[in-house]
């Protein structure tokens, strides 16, 4: 097993690095370098020549690269020039946010498509089951700034029981206190990752019903519930995790979005309006940012799957 | 559902080899018998012409085990035959018009080509001119639905259902052009690493495993702040996130479809790598294909739209749905509803009804699957 996570971390590590060569690879194709991105439009030739050499983009490539790895080993992000601070402290603000809200939203997500995909298991094919379905692809397949809005509308709008904005506290316990303001955008994010959640549960129990140990369990005996419970249930609920692992890099992609409709103080809203004034040290440093969440999530995944699930050992 | 359909066919046509799949069938699962029988009475009702029919098609089959009986030497595999094939592939398609929510996707999808393609040659109002725009509607504010105008005028005097059947066409095109070049590129990259394997398979799915850790919509967003898009680069850019799922499955695939008799056969005869590839394992991973295929479609068209709401979709004065959307809620409180749900709507039921297909052809594929 110590072998085994060995492997896994070395194997992030090369997946990390490659990302790092993606980042660069675009940094070079900005369309008039960083230095259009920093300083605009009307920058003199010989503006743009000084900015390249203080932040030594005249220096060959390969040495660029080796300065913007060394440089992300030290967590040193870069400079919004746009936000007049690092890009490191920008995002460490509101990384914890964010965590607040995905982390809220995919336990939420999990509490509603658990035992709803439970119920649809039991009841397959009936009416309930179709409808169920029928409701789960709407809301996957509802762009999330329209179900926010839409939640808005009802919640915050017409009924007035609700927030339509989220907390602005700076900090995560200010924010944890605004319960009220909270709701619509944990909501709205999980409703991305509630259909996929739901219908892998529903299949996962179908699947584990056919298990040979469900037949001896009811040769055995035992009740239709004990059946479907203690023995299907628990088996089938364990692959979640690793779909949980899966689906992070489209929790944050949706968070970008939330975040945005809701002006949710967190990184999400700090992407969006990195792309409205094309700050691109900011974007590139969101982007890596995210991508080490993702990576180490789908480890964490791997890892809670090998505690729960003790017949799973790796070589 | 898929189980209780797939045996009821599979007992129905009745031309498989038996002891497979009897075997397979026989497994799934409790409770899908009352899908089954009512997809059997469903046949009976159709008469003794179908049944003959039924038996013309097997024919072909059958002749083939009377003379793999009777000379071993001109045994072959029924799924090279091509009479064998035109089976499958009815078998296929029957499954699938048999599924009433996949048959209602495909009316949908349809629907929806023929209302932005065809709709425009019998309804063309002002969606795009802005010149013409700012000549009626020179106050600035959206209008109602009204006779002239049915889905009434955004704030920029633009006709609402014709900007929805442009839109409608950029969103199609894209979400089809960026699906198809992705499961292109994704085929062809994954038939290629899991076909050769050791390094070059490492090296190959390490790329995919580097872009894959990037959350699409991040790799998205930085592609189109970098280069400003317009459709054929939309196009390019979301294949661009969407061809690494593609290429890790059909890469699995590979490795099994790599190590069948088939392709042994043709390694023996010294066919090239490129021939056992390109008329091997590239045709028998169509299924995975065709069916990733409509997904990514559906997931295409949702991130052309949440690209759309941060501004990032189809510049004006062109359009898309999710642009569309996106702007009709800024109004949202100024009760615009015909800025907001129709394109809404729009989008919901097109990623519906690809889900819906892909999940039919699915079902449908596994009839295939059984008899392989």
């Amino acid at each position: 097993m110590v072998r085994y996570l060995l492997q896994r971390l070395v194997h992030s590590l090369i997946v990390l690095f490659g990302v790092t060569l993606v980042v660069f690879l675009l940094l070079h194709h900005i369309p008039g370098g960083a230095a259009r991105g920093a300083l605009g439009n009307k920058a003199t030739p010989g503006a743009i020549l000084n900015f390249n050499r203080q932040n030594g983009y005249d220096l060959p490539l390969w040495d660029q690269y080796y300065h913007l790895v060394s440089n992300l080993v030290h967590l040193r992000f870069g400079y919004s020039y746009k936000l007049n601070e690092t890009v490191g402290l920008a995002i460490g603000q509101r990384l914890p946010k964010t965590l607040v809200l995905t982390g809220l939203s995919t336990a939420l997500a999990l509490l509603i498509a658990v035992p709803f995909g439970v119920f649809q298991a039991a009841r397959r094919n009936k009416a309930t089951d179709h409808v169920l379905t029928g409701v789960f692809f709407i809301l996957y397949a509802m762009p999330s700034f329209l179900l926010g809005t839409l939640l808005i509308l009802y919640f915050a709008v017409d009924l007035k029981v609700l927030g339509f904005e989220a907390p602005q506290s700076t900090s995560v316990l200010g924010i944890l206190s605004q319960p009220r303001d909270l709701i619509l955008p944990v909501l709205t994010l999980a409703a991305i990752t509630i259909a996929s959640f739901s219908r892998y549960m529903r299949s996962s129990l179908l699947d584990a019903l056919t298990e040979d140990y469900i037949q001896t369990a009811k040769a055995k005996g035992a009740s239709r519930a004990r059946v479907f419970f203690n023995h299907a249930l628990r088996n089938a609920v364990i692959p979640i995790i690793t779909l949980v692992g899966l689906s992070i890099p489209g929790i944050i992609g949706g968070a970008v979005v939330t975040e945005a409709v809701f002006n949710y103080p967190g990184m999400g809203l700090l992407t969006y309006n990195a792309i409205a004034t094309t700050d691109l040290p900011l974007l590139i440093g969101v982007t890596i940012v995210s991508t080490v969440a993702t990576i180490g999530g789908s480890l964490l995944a791997d890892l809670l799957y090998m505690v729960a699930d003790p017949r799973i050992r790796y070589a | 559902m898929p189980e209780g359909r797939t045996r009821a066919i599979v007992r129905k046509l009745g031309g498989t080899p038996a002891p497979v799949v009897s075997g397979d069938a026989d497994s799934t699962l409790p409770g899908s018998g009352n899908t089954a029988s009512a997809i059997g009475k469903r046949f009976h009702g159709d008469g003794k012409g179908r049944r003959r029919d039924r038996l013309e098609e097997l024919s072909p089959a059958l002749q083939l085990i009377v003379d793999a009986s009777q000379s071993p030497s001109s045994l072959s595999l029924p799924a090279d035959d091509p009479g064998g094939r035109g089976s499958l592939w009815r078998q296929t398609l029957l499954s699938f018009r048999l599924n009433k929510a996949a048959m209602a996707g495909l009316f949908v999808v349809v629907f929806m080509i023929l209302f932005c393609f065809v709709g425009p040659i019998f309804y063309h109002p002002n969606e795009m001119n802005a010149q013409l725009a700012l000549q009626s509607n020179p106050t600035g504010f959206a209008a109602a639905p009204n006779s002239g105008h049915l889905l009434g005028l955004d704030p920029n005097g633009f006709d609402e259902l014709g900007r929805l059947m442009v839109g409608g066409q950029n969103s199609l095109e894209i979400g089809f052009a960026a699906a198809l070049a992705a499961v292109v590129l994704g085929v062809g990259w994954g038939a290629i690493a899991g076909f050769f394997g050791g390094w070059i398979d490492s090296l190959m799915m390490r790329i995919v495993d580097t872009l894959l850790s990037i959350p699409t919509l991040l790799l998205l967003i930085v592609l189109a702040v970098i280069y400003r898009p317009s459709v054929l680069l939309l196009i390019l850019i979301l294949a661009g996130g969407a061809w690494l799922v593609p290429a890790r499955l059909i890469r699995g695939e590979t490795l099994t479809l790599r190590t069948r008799e088939y392709v042994q056969a043709v390694r023996m005869m010294g066919g090239g790598a490129r021939r056992m590839i390109l008329r091997h394992i590239v045709p028998n991973a169509i299924g995975t294909t065709v069916v990733n295929l409509t997904f990514q479609i559906a997931d295409t068209i949702l991130y052309l739209a949440a690209l759309g709401f941060l501004g990032l979709g189809v510049q004006p004065p062109e359009t898309d749905w999710g642009s569309m959307l996106s702007s009709g809620v800024n109004y949202a409180t100024s009760d615009y509803w015909w800025l907001i749900y129709p394109a809404g709507a729009a989008i919901v039921l097109v990623v519906v009804a690809f889900n819906f297909v892909g999940d039919g052809l699915r079902d449908a594929l596994e009839v295939r699957l059984q008899r392989r």
